[in-house]
């Protein structure tokens, strides 16, 4: 009884924490502007398949993809482990599924032990890559201190969670022989059948207890994820599939049109005027709440794999912009000022003295390209390139400045309409 | 006609409407290594029969390198001026010869006002080729390097066209490593041609062109203006002028044609 309620109990609390923090991260990205979706609905749903459910866009580096991929179906299929666990926890029952699903309950553990192992050696990989091989994307500036150890951590529960999973099942396969009326017959588990062959001598009280450690740990890791997620990197395992629905839908030649200044300059020439709902008076974007929602789902999307920063051309040669940090400070700002609408009830962005350009230095923006490198690089369809834009609007159109080099260009648009002051018309290499 | 390359002006008042207009941009216009392509190209339309002319001095600035420079206000009002321009001649169809100007006129006209079909010169090139408009002598075999504008490629989803008349004209294209959506930069987008670089290790076209030499022809083609400075300024930068001669499209096919 005793174990049930303490279940319950947990099970209540980690829940009610989880939601708490999902709301705040809902809450955070209604910071953003209203957005128009653009494109068709079947197209989303096909981008959300693809690319979150599908991970097209992992394979591009075969051998990340394939490891990551391990993972995931693993991590997908003990879920199914997860809703047995949390009825058996309820109801004090064991393996609830091995009567019910019998005989597919079989071919199920056995394929989730199996998945385990690739998982299990994935995340060995993994490990190695990031803390043995170094490799050059994870060794950005950006990722040094609390982005490198959550990265870790995640791999570190995760070998802790397959940990739990076989010793789980080897001590079970053992207990299935010794005591079958309270451990149900699941059939030989090949993997932890392993392990369990070597278990024979070890008494009963002792298979108990590895049985329900296993059992627990596996619990908690998972409890623990649920918790961790929403201050974790980690977070693109659900946040893949809302980014990747609602990805942009138009050319990515296309940049975000400002219909007052539009209407500004249609007004000038003598043109009749759109209708714009509610003009704003500020443009481009120096903080959060000018940029569009779907940039705030991006950042929390952001698994900071750096695919977007290691074909970044800018960042290739030596420039401080990387697409990865930006999205990053994106979001470090989001959750900044989160916890000021949680703790001050008169606090206003709109007064804040901070802003994102305390963590985005205009050397950063300016060293853009527009090269969509990063845009196409995105595993999960992150747009780095249209808040760097937004940033750049904001800093040339409001605070009037920018790169010195750009006004030689600026003015002879504005007076040439060309982007050099030529002493020569335009036509004049045709009659040459 | 005062040149033989005709105004939209010009062929009006001969009561001619041109097929197709030819949007030459500022680099076409004014920069003396573009000139040489935007004469390369009305040569080979001349050559192909084709009915087009040029806006001439009524052309400006599409706005591309204001807008992506932050200026937007600079940006409406060329293009306000351009779509005037453009509906008051009724144009339907637009080929350039810049993959930014082709980028701006294609994906953010329409919004303002200006809806017209826009090609790049590689598209329409490659459509005069399928259509028996172009003779070309196949004498020379040679292999050459193929450069992806971020504009036309990565943007625009146009890889194909610009392979295709490479190997129309028989040369074996030797692909670099990063090439088509994966292709690199030059470092001249975003108004980049217009500044210095940010601080840093190397210049994007130094590492482009060290790419470039690393696959060892002694053909480079590109498919825009800006690009083909900024891999010639490479080249400069390592001093490898002599090693590899860099063509546009159009040009490269104009070696080639049989007069």
């Amino acid at each position: 009884m005793i174990p049930i309620l303490i279940f319950c109990v947990l099970s209540f609390l980690v829940f009610r924490k989880a939601f708490q923090r999902f709301n705040r991260i809902y809450q955070n990205i209604q910071i953003g502007r209203p957005e128009h979706l653009e494109g068709r609905t079947s197209e989303r749903f096909k981008n959300m398949f693809l690319f979150a459910l599908g991970q097209k866009k992992m394979f591009e580096r075969p051998i990340a993809g394939i490891f990551h991929f391990f993972i995931y179906v693993a991590f997908v299929l003990t879920q199914l482990e997860l809703i047995e666990i949390i009825i058996d926890g309820i109801s004090g029952q064991h393996r609830i599924f091995a009567n019910i699903l019998n005989p597919f309950y079989y071919i199920l553990i056995n394929t989730i032990e199996g998945l385990s192992l690739l998982a299990f050696v994935s995340t060995l990989i993994f490990l190695s890559r990031r803390n043995i091989i170094k490799l050059l994307r994870f060794q950005k500036p950006e990722l040094k201190g609390w982005p490198s150890l959550d990265a870790n951590l995640i791999l570190i529960g995760e070998i802790l969670l397959i940990i739990g999973i076989f010793m789980m099942n080897s001590a079970d396969q053992q207990l299935q022989i010794l005591d079958p009326g309270h451990y149900s017959e699941t059939g030989r588990l090949y993997l932890s059948g392993l392990i369990s062959d070597n278990l024979g001598s070890v008494p009963k009280d002792i298979l108990q207890f590895m049985e329900r450690s296993g059992w627990w740990l596996h619990l908690l890791v998972i409890y623990g994820f649920i918790l961790y997620l929403p201050f974790s990197k980690h977070l693109h395992i659900f946040l893949a599939f809302p980014n990747s629905y609602f990805a942009n839908q138009s050319s990515r030649g296309q940049m975000v049109n400002i219909p007052e200044i539009e209407n500004e300059v249609r007004s000038m020439l003598g043109l009749d005027s759109k209708i714009i709902e509610s003009p704003s008076e500020s443009f481009g974007a120096k903080d959060i709440h000018q940029f569009g929602w779907r940039t705030l789902l991006e950042a929390y999307s952001c698994t900071e794999c750096g695919r977007c920063t290691s074909v970044c051309p800018a960042n290739i040669t030596g420039k401080k912009l990387s697409p990865r940090k930006v999205m990053m400070d994106i979001r470090d700002r989001l959750e900044e000022v989160g916890k000021e609408l949680e703790n001050d009830k008169n606090y206003s962005i709109e007064k804040d003295s901070r802003s994102l350009f305390d963590k985005i230095s205009k050397e950063e923006i300016y060293a853009c390209t527009t090269c969509n490198a990063c845009v196409e690089a995105c595993p999960v369809l992150i747009n780095p390139l249209k808040p760097i834009l937004e940033l750049r609007r904001y800093d040339i159109l409001m605070n009037s400045s920018g790169p010195s080099e750009w006004l030689p260009m600026f003015n002879s648009l504005e007076n040439n309409q060309a982007v050099w002051a030529m002493a020569e018309e335009r036509d004049t290499w045709s009659k040459r | 006609m005062k040149s033989d390359i005709p105004t939209i002006q010009e062929l009006q008042q001969l009561g001619i409407v041109p097929e197709i207009i030819f949007w030459v941009g500022c680099a076409g216009s004014y920069d003396a290594r573009a000139q040489k392509i935007s004469k390369a190209f009305a040569k080979i339309l001349k050559h192909a029969g084709v009915n087009f002319a040029i806006l001439g001095n009524e052309e400006k600035c599409t706005g591309d390198p204001a807008r992506r420079a932050g200026n937007e206000f600079l940006f409406q009002m060329l293009a306000a001026q351009n779509i005037q321009t453009l509906n008051m001649y009724a144009v339907k169809k637009i080929v350039c010869s810049c993959p930014h100007c082709f980028n701006t006129l294609k994906n953010e006209y329409p919004e303002l006002g200006g809806n017209y079909e826009v090609i790049h010169h590689s598209q329409f090139l490659e459509e005069l080729i399928k259509d028996g408009k172009i003779k070309i002598n196949n004498d020379q075999a040679s292999t050459i390097s193929y450069h992806d504008s971020c504009y036309l490629g990565r943007i625009n989803d146009e890889y194909e066209a610009p392979r295709n008349i490479i190997q129309f004209l028989e040369y074996e294209i030797k692909e670099m490593k990063r090439s088509r959506k994966n292709g690199l930069c030059c470092g001249a987008g975003g108004a980049q041609m217009f500044k210095e670089d940010e601080a840093g290790n190397k210049r994007i076209n130094v590492e482009r062109i060290d790419e470039v030499l690393e696959n060892q022809t002694d053909k480079l083609v590109a498919n825009c203006p800006y690009c083909i400075t900024m891999l010639q300024d490479g080249l400069k930068a390592r001093d490898a002028q002599d090693q590899i001669m860099v063509y546009d499209l159009s040009e490269l096919i104009l070696e080639r044609i049989v007069e």
